[in-house]
């Protein structure tokens, strides 16, 4: 089995109103040398073993459901999973 | 004419739909939960506002893969009118039926108030009762209703007359003000304001009233003459 950490961000071109929003409070707080805060998804999968290709599986699950690549982007690291 | 007002788990303007098309309009209207698998015996099809799935993942994520989408998309191919409003935007555009998507609101709060919209296109079937460049009432209420899409996908939707109503006032980021497109073909309409729920004097104004009178008139017109 390996567990698929999928990260899933706004793309630079679209603005982020979240981010923007919890950038303006930590200025407020005083922490004025954070330039830029975006805000993202991430998501967990465990997949277990098979003959279909993890990585081509995990870019088709983006793909059709995960992400929306009109205006997100999405990365993922894949782990092993040691069985008890 | 004969709708379907399909029901997705966390619809909740549905009923609005239906008393919009049955109370209002005078024509049948039937709900239809969201795993059917046979829309063939209607004559357009009604995706309402609400929060299918919760709004999950994203708006209309994953209403995108009911059942009944298939045979959505089916009625689409057919050239049925189908008519997306709010939530039924967001999974038309999920869906990939319509191009572009709903981000949150700029200011990030849910929207609820009636808005001026001006009719871009009156050229469709949606919208043949309206004049073109009137302006209309129509209630919003949203909190993602921003809409988004790439320049080459604005230059496309402009060249080919799809941006269908415009807000009046900038309030919630959409690009270019847009509040409703319809897809290349003209039978698939996706829009954030609710004409359905101005459909009566009784409840603040019924400009709404002539967008479903557009597709009865449209339906009448092409069936008169199998008659």
């Amino acid at each position: 089995m390996k567990k698929v950490k999928v990260y899933v961000t706004l793309r630079e071109s679209v603005l982020d109103p979240q981010g923007s929003a919890v950038m303006g409070s930590l200025h407020k707080m005083g922490y004025g040398e954070v330039a830029d805060v975006r805000i993202g998804k991430y998501l967990e999968l465990v997949i277990e073993d098979s003959e279909r290709d993890v990585d081509s599986l995990v870019n088709e699950l983006c793909h059709r459901l995960l992400a929306n690549t009109v205006i997100e982007d999405y990365r993922y690291e894949i782990e092993e999973v040691v069985s008890q | 004419m004969k709708f379907a007002v399909i029901v997705f788990p966390g619809s909740n303007c549905d009923l609005d739909m239906y008393h919009a098309v049955k109370d209002e309009l005078g024509e049948e209207a039937e709900y239809v939960w969201h795993d059917s698998k046979d829309l063939s015996s209607y004559d357009g099809i009604l995706l309402p506002g609400g929060f299918s799935y919760g709004d999950y993942l994203r708006c209309g994520a994953i209403a995108q893969f009911s059942g009944v989408m298939d045979e959505v998309r089916k009625a689409a191919e057919a050239g049925k009118p189908v008519l997306g409003i709010c939530n039924g935007f967001q999974i038309l555009t999920e869906a990939g039926l319509l191009p572009g998507v709903l981000l949150r609101n700029k200011n990030l709060k849910f929207m609820c108030r009636t808005v001026g919209l001006k009719v871009e296109n009156n050229n469709t079937l949606f919208t043949n009762e309206y004049e073109q460049g009137e302006e209309i009432q129509i209630p919003i209420a949203h909190g993602e209703g921003n809409y988004y899409c790439d320049d080459a996908t604005y230059d496309h939707l402009k060249e080919n007359n799809q941006i269908v109503f415009t807000y009046a006032d900038d309030f919630n980021g959409s690009r270019n003000n847009i509040a409703g497109i319809i897809n290349e073909r003209g039978n698939v309409l996706g829009m954030m304001p609710h004409p359905e729920r101005a459909v009566s004097e009784l409840i603040g104004g019924k400009d709404g009233l002539a967008l479903f009178r557009s597709i009865v008139k449209q339906w009448r017109e092409s069936h008169v003459s199998h008659a």
